[in-house]
């Protein structure tokens, strides 16, 4: 479904992508992990259209059709089927949560569906319905996780890209976020999950990718990487 | 209540609903893309000489509000568009410069076009007349520019709060990555704040010129700056806040003329000005603001 | 060793031909030419000293015509002729009614005056961020024009102070700018420079390095106002006439087009950007009158301003000091060999 060729990307003065290639299939959980500073971030925002590609291609290929997302403004990124859980999730505080679900749909166009979509993500998050009414920013942080990701479901993606979903949450928050990913997944939506926790994501992911200064140095099914003497010394907190 | 006191507040109420409007419009900006607009009271003067030129055209007086409206929405956009556009992304001091630069080239502009001799510019007579309010009377040009104040920010809280367009620009104002990454077009919804906000500029410069009298290329300074001073008030990036803060300084500047002996009265713009600093100092926020940025 | 002494060379060598070229000029070229090099050199002086405050540190203050006007109706006051004082100035207490100062005791009063005056003004605003201290700062040009627009018993407000001693001449404004560019170039090449730099870049890590953030900054902002202060009185008598609004945004708007221009802590810069737009502010005046399009040259120093802050804005010479043009110089030598 996406297909990533050969990537360099700049930040400022800073080459962070120096030639990234990987690939997602359709249907499946594709996870990208790795240290702080690897560009992991960078590669996401890229595909979201809000960093310039300096080379390289980025492919998406749906429904038969297949398109150059290159430098497309992020607007039409979304249109696309591509949507993005930001990191850090970044909801907008000064909106109440019912507005934040409602501002994830906003590119679409048909908007009869709006309320059984919002029944939906109330189904899926029975807490943000209890909340609804409340601003954003007064949820807890697993509260705005789960905010967040209804928000990116709002758009209906079909390719969902989730930037650390783990980060600052407690372990059984994570788990629940988890699952909750595991059961869009199967519901039919692509994810490409990056991790900085490599053991929750190598278990819930078909295929695997571990990034390294900008470079894929890793790739293979999600059972392998989590075999994988390497993976295991360096992310995984095995002794060899 | 006696005629005076009467009138000392209408014109407090009054002078505090020009300011609103202009401040409305800032605080809308500056909400957005976090820079003072300093051709915002300029946009004020270009609804004042568009209203002028109107009138003198012979256009009929029901029409003249809509196209001065739409001569806002213009100015804005151009204003947008030829320097906040290329600008953005640049450090906050950069943005102050151009802004600056830019009310300069307006004003100026206008001076070199229109010459800096203040025009004549009259409501009709039936503005003149006196409503009775209990045992005294007000005129109804004041009553006009109150009413259509309040209509005004009713309308665009309506668009802010009730709107898709009302929550792109709230979610921009907020997070302008993110919300590009619901799908946001930023570009239109920015220029969409400055056309909203520009509006009521020219339509407060429409108000203006028909209370004073008088309009001139450089009129829209003051109010402009006054404006600033009244958001910061109010609490800036915030509707409510720049109606308080505008109805605040036009009451207070109305009661340090009315309260002192008259030898003070010329200090009033010292007095707003000295507002801004201590305001600043003990108040950073305003009264109804947030705190999302350092400024002290 | 050698390049300090070097450094010294240079700078006495520049000195001298300057006053060479003040001699020449004095002897040669007409009254009003003289006049024009008189405010050029003025504004140099005005546009260097705000290069302290504004580009080195970092303080984007827009007060100097507020200090300026300070400094000129002090100055001002002191100098104007007796005979006339009593009835000019009717509230001036009779001690000073009775006085008639020379330039120099009279601007250097001016200018304590402003420098007080900042000081007062710098514990209050300086803590202010960004354009919040730019608008604070404009706000002081406006509440100084109020209050001498209003104690017209001491300054007769807005019908100004006309007949003030023209005593101001090219020498003494050239040795007052030599004086302000001295100053700035020292404090930009020693280490109070470099914390203003480092303040002006990231302030918080200049505090965990120890500068004293405050000190600094109102250090910046009394020394820009005391060079003000000079300049305003250095002006008054050079063109005899001031209202309370001589010195105002304007006039703040076009120093500060100069600084930006010429570069943001650029002393050289400053100079060239200064000489250049004052010149040409003044080159454009008769044209204003023929098209009887006044204002225009406002209007093309503001367009200038917009275009160079989208295409290059770091000014002429940016932070340096134009250098990199002998660096060429420099390096064709070697080069060859």
């Amino acid at each position: 479904m996406l297909e990533i060729t050969d990537l360099h990307v700049r930040r400022g003065a800073t080459h962070v992508l120096r030639g990234v290639s990987l690939a997602v299939g359709e249907g499946e959980i594709a996870t990208l992990i790795g240290p702080n500073g690897a560009g992991k971030t960078t590669l996401l925002l890229t595909i979201s259209g809000l960093l310039p590609v300096q080379s390289g291609a980025v492919s998406y290929r749906v429904d038969g059709e297949e398109r150059a997302l290159g430098n497309l403004p992020a607007e039409r990124i979304v249109a696309a089927g591509i949507v993005q859980c930001p990191e850090g999730r970044q909801v907008f505080a000064s909106l109440t949560v019912r507005e934040n679900l409602l501002v994830g749909a906003y590119r679409r166009r048909a908007r009869d569906d709006l309320r059984d979509d919002l029944e939906r993500c109330y189904g899926l998050f029975p807490i943000l319905r209890a909340r609804q009414a409340l601003s954003a920013g007064s949820l807890s942080g697993g509260e705005q996780m789960m905010l967040a990701i209804g928000r990116a479901l709002m758009a209906r993606p079909r390719l969902l890209l989730l930037d650390e979903p783990s980060l600052g949450l407690a372990p059984q928050v994570v788990e629940t976020i988890l699952d909750t990913v595991l059961e869009i997944n199967r519901a039919g939506t692509t994810v490409l999950l990056v991790e900085q926790n490599a053991e929750l994501a190598l278990e819930i992911a078909d295929r695997g990718y571990v990034m390294e200064t900008g470079r894929i140095v890793h790739a293979g099914t999600g059972e392998a990487l989590l075999d994988d003497p390497a993976v295991k010394q360096a992310y995984l907190g095995i002794a060899p | 209540m006696s005629q005076y006191y009467l009138q000392q507040l209408i014109n407090g109420l009054m002078l505090g609903s020009l300011y609103a409007l202009v401040a409305i419009g800032f605080s809308m900006i500056y909400g957005i893309v976090r820079l003072i607009n300093f051709a915002h009271g300029d946009v004020l003067m270009i609804g004042a000489f568009a209203t002028l030129a109107l009138v003198a055209a012979g256009t009929p007086w029901l029409l003249v509000a809509p196209v001065v409206l739409l001569t806002g929405v213009l100015a804005g956009i151009t204003i947008e568009q030829a320097v906040f556009r290329p600008i953005r992304g640049a450090p906050q001091v950069t943005g102050f410069i151009a802004t600056l630069a830019l009310s300069v080239m307006i004003e100026n502009g206008g001076v070199m076009l229109l010459s800096p001799q203040p025009r004549n510019f009259l409501f009709p007579d039936v503005m003149r007349t006196r409503v009775p309010i209990g045992p005294a009377t007000v005129s109804l040009t004041d009553l006009v520019i109150i009413a259509t104040t309040l209509v005004l920010a009713g309308v665009l809280v309506l668009i802010v709060r009730r709107t898709r367009l009302g929550m792109a620009m709230r979610a921009t104002a907020e997070n302008l990555p993110v919300a590009r990454l619901m799908g946001i077009n930023v570009n239109r919804t920015i220029m969409a704040a400055f056309a909203l906000g520009s509006a009521l500029a020219a339509i407060a410069g429409l108000l203006w010129g028909g209370r004073f009298g008088q309009i001139d290329p450089l009129m829209g300074l003051a109010p402009g700056l006054k404006a600033f001073v009244a958001c910061v008030i109010g609490g800036v990036g915030s509707i409510g806040g720049a109606m308080l803060g505008g109805y605040l300084l036009g009451l207070g500047e109305v009661l340090f003329v009315g309260l002192l002996p008259p030898e003070y009265s010329g200090y009033r713009d010292a007095f707003v000005f000295a507002t801004l600093i201590v305001v600043l100092l003990v108040l950073p926020n305003g009264l109804l603001g947030r705190s999302e940025e350092e400024r002290a | 060793m050698r390049t300090i002494r070097r450094d010294w060379l240079a700078g006495s060598a520049l000195i001298a031909l300057g006053a060479v070229a003040v001699a020449m000029i004095e002897a040669l070229l007409s009254d009003y030419l003289v006049t024009l090099a008189c405010i050029a050199l003025i504004y140099v002086m005005l546009t260097v000293s705000l290069q302290v405050t504004n580009g080195l540190t970092g303080l984007f203050s827009l007060g100097h015509p507020a200090f300026m006007t300070i400094g000129a109706y002090v100055a001002a006051i002191l100098t104007y002729p007796t005979q006339r004082k009593g009835f000019m100035m009717p509230d001036l207490p009779p001690w000073l009614a009775t006085q008639q100062w020379d330039l120099l005791p009279a601007m250097l009063i001016g200018a304590a005056a402003a420098t007080l005056s900042a000081v007062i003004v710098g514990f209050c605003v300086l803590r202010l961020k960004g354009h919040y201290l730019a608008v604070a700062t404009l706000g002081l040009i406006i509440i100084v024009r109020v209050v001498i627009n209003n104690l017209d018993g001491y300054t007769r407000g807005g019908l100004g102070l006309s007949g003030v001693a023209r005593l101001t001449d090219l020498w003494w404004v050239y040795a007052w700018t030599v004086l302000a560019v001295y100053v700035a170039w020292r404090i930009k090449h020693a280490s109070l420079g470099r914390a203003m730099l480092a303040i002006r870049e990231n302030e918080m890590a200049a505090r965990c390095m120890g500068i004293d953030v405050f000190r600094t900054r109102l250090l910046a902002f009394v020394l820009g106002a005391f060079f003000a202060g000079i300049a305003g009185a250095l002006m008054v008598h050079l063109v005899s006439v001031i209202t309370p609004g001589s010195y105002g945004i304007p006039l703040a708007f076009n120093l500060v087009v100069m600084v930006v221009i010429g570069g943001t802590g650029s002393i050289t810069g400053g100079i060239v950007a200064a000489v250049a737009i004052s010149l040409l502010g003044e080159a454009l005046k008769p044209f204003e009158e023929t098209l009887e399009l006044y204002g225009l040259s406002q209007v093309l120093i503001a367009l200038g301003l917009i275009l160079m802050l989208r295409l290059r804005p770091q000014g002429l010479f940016g932070s340096g000091e134009g250098t990199y043009l002998l660096g060429r110089a420099r390096r064709a030598p070697q080069a060859a060999t």
